[in-house]
């Protein structure tokens, strides 16, 4: 697939850089100063123990979180609170969610063009074949003209997918898209995803599948306490390990 | 399509069971059909059999002795249409007919689209110049010699027609991320909930005449229906705030990540859903409103009821006011169980699934 992202990107432009990001919760500090570059065509998997701060990072970068203190630059635009910036940069970034949040009252077809009918003002038609090419891709065709609740967990994330790529973003959050799966669902999901990645999209996910980061990841994120205390490569992460907290990590979910 | 498989036999052991399979199914069963055996001929006896019906003449109703159709049919247009002028009574039917009609017509999903706005906006107004006269060659009619179901049904529309969309708004707003939106909307459903719509119709048609210049007013009829409209939307709106809170979180961020604006996100995402979820009390609050336009007799308004009862003071008759308010219930049941129906189809048009 050609991922046409609504901006000439820059050759060298970083997709996304994050300059000393912090948020917090009332006293809870969920971020304490992040910085994270992510180049065009990058895929990283953020892991880390609950509470440490990885869904908060990637709700930042499309401002389902309202950052505090530091910066945040996405394809070249500052994420300010300046409403325009917020639409400029969703319409760029796509997100696929724990509990694939579809809109439970239209169906699969209808949840797919939404974005790209009321958003971009494609017409509806070219819309809808852009939406069953991609419906095609996750392999849910036949099922177009249902409703959510009449698929399983698995076929639900894949549409959620296939919604998010409706909008042609240059960029992909995906915010532990396995977790609410049924054990023998997660292959289908994680395949799509897969093949995603093989197909150069920047991505960043949050998730706990070791074996994904394996196969997929160019870089392993590890976040502890709202800060990321190691990254690297996937096979130097899983071999060895800096930080005494990432190990006791691994040590746990392997 | 299984039931109409079922052999015959088969169902009726099933009747039969529910009906007499237990002790206490048995015993239910007796006293059901006990009192329908001492109540149902006297009733069949009452309204049919013993009924006066023609002519419609005092005389009849004298020498029968169950009910008293006949004041019915003879005082049928005052009962409708109060004490609207005998020779402009046409007016008030033809208004009746057409909000009648549209609400018939409105109740297809089929007919849902914009234009249908404006074809309500349209029927009100004309229903407001049939009624009210003086333009057209029309005889001028103020607002309190109008009477009887027009009264009813033009509250009753504009109420919640306007209620509606308006209770939406309030509910968005005293959920709003801006402070001061969200303050004047609560401050405003919190008051409106707070007085009793009696008082409210009080203030409309007898305070704010002492505040404000009469020439500075809308008449007594439009203020009764601007205290109704602003008491069903205060209404409506917690009814819906309730519906929004229902709904999970990840629905509009879901909205939000695909970048749908506001407006869109409430239209398309949240507001369907909201309502959908709501449907049954919403339901109520309609059907209570429908029934609350009775109150405007207080500051001086016919409506059905009151023009009911001022038919029933003729003394030519022996006041039948059984069958008058039988007669009224009727077209009380009719709009509400209509509503209810319209609601029920609504509601199983949100959870069915998509064709």
């Amino acid at each position: 697939m050609t991922v046409a992202a609504t901006i000439t990107p820059v050759a060298e432009q970083p997709a996304i850089t994050m300059t000393g990001v912090t948020k917090n919760y009332g006293s809870f500090q969920a971020l304490r100063g992040v910085d994270l570059e992510v180049a065009r065509g990058e895929r990283i998997v953020i892991c880390g123990p609950s509470g440490s701060g990885k869904s908060t990072l990637i709700r930042c970068i499309n401002q389902l979180e309202h950052h505090e203190g530091g910066r945040i630059v996405v394809n070249g635009t500052e994420v300010g609170p300046d409403l325009k910036q917020i639409e400029t940069i969703r319409r760029q970034v796509g997100m696929v969610f724990q509990s694939f949040n579809l809109f439970p009252h239209l169906s699969i077809l209808e949840n797919c063009i939404l974005g790209p009918v009321w958003v971009k003002k494609l017409p509806r038609a070219e819309a809808e074949s852009k939406a069953m090419a991609l419906l095609e891709r996750v392999k849910i065709t036949d099922q177009a003209h249902k409703r959510p609740g009449q698929l399983s967990g698995g076929q639900q994330q894949r549409v959620a997918i296939a919604r998010a790529l409706c909008m042609e973003p240059g960029i992909m959050l995906f915010d532990e898209p396995t977790s609410a799966l049924d054990p023998e669902m997660v292959k289908e999901v994680l395949d799509v995803m897969l093949e995603l990645a093989g197909d150069g999209m920047t991505m960043l996910v949050v998730t706990h599948e070791m074996g994904f980061a394996r196969q997929a990841a160019d870089r392993v994120i590890f976040m502890d306490q709202g800060r990321i205390i190691e990254q690297a490569p996937p096979q130097n992460f899983f071999a060895n390990p800096q930080h005494e907290r990432a190990r006791l990590f691994l040590s746990q979910i392997l | 399509m299984a039931a109409s498989a079922m052999p015959a036999r088969r169902r009726a052991t099933g009747l039969m069971r529910s009906l007499f399979g237990s002790p206490l199914n048995l015993a239910v069963t007796t006293g059901f059909a006990l009192l329908l055996w001492a109540t149902l001929p006297f009733i069949v006896r009452w309204a049919i059999l013993d009924a006066a019906l023609l002519p419609a003449v005092p005389e009849t109703c004298r020498a029968a002795r169950g009910a008293c159709w006949s004041f019915i049919i003879a005082k049928h247009s005052q009962i409708l249409f109060g004490i609207y002028p005998y020779d402009e009574r046409w007016r008030p039917m033809i208004v009746c007919l057409l909000l009648l009609g549209l609400l018939i017509h409105s109740v297809r999903p089929s007919a849902w689209r914009p234009s249908l706005a404006v074809w309500w906006l349209g029927a009100l107004a004309a229903s407001w110049l049939l009624l009210a006269g003086g333009m057209f060659g029309l005889l001028e009619v103020t607002a309190d010699k109008w009477g009887g179901l027009p009264v009813t049904l033009l509250l009753t529309v504009v109420a919640i027609g306007f209620g509606f969309p308006t209770g939406v708004l309030l509910a968005l707003a005293r959920r709003s991320g801006l402070p001061v939106i969200r303050l004047l909307a609560t401050l405003f459903i919190e008051v409106t909930r707070a007085l009793p719509l009696l008082s409210i119709l009080f203030i409309a048609s007898i305070m704010l005449p002492l505040l404000v210049p009469e020439a500075f007013l809308p008449d007594k009829f439009m203020r009764a229906l601007i205290a109704l409209f602003l008491f069903a939307s205060a209404y409506m709106a917690e009814v819906i705030r309730g519906g929004l809170q229902a709904l999970p979180r990840g629905q509009e961020e879901a909205a939000d990540a695909l970048g749908l604006q506001y407006w869109q996100k409430q239209r398309l995402i949240i507001l369907p859903q909201a309502v959908a979820l709501v449907i049954p009390a919403l339901t109520n609050t309609v059907i209570v409103m429908i029934k609350n336009t009775s109150l405007v007799l207080v500051v001086g308004l016919f409506d059905l009821i009151s023009s009911g009862k001022a038919a029933l003071a003729d003394p030519a008759w022996s006041s039948p006011s059984v069958e008058v308010y039988l007669f009224i219930t009727a077209i009380y049941f009719a709009l509400c169980f209509g509503f209810s129906r319209f609601a029920d189809s609504l509601e199983r048009r949100a959870k069915g699934p998509a064709t």
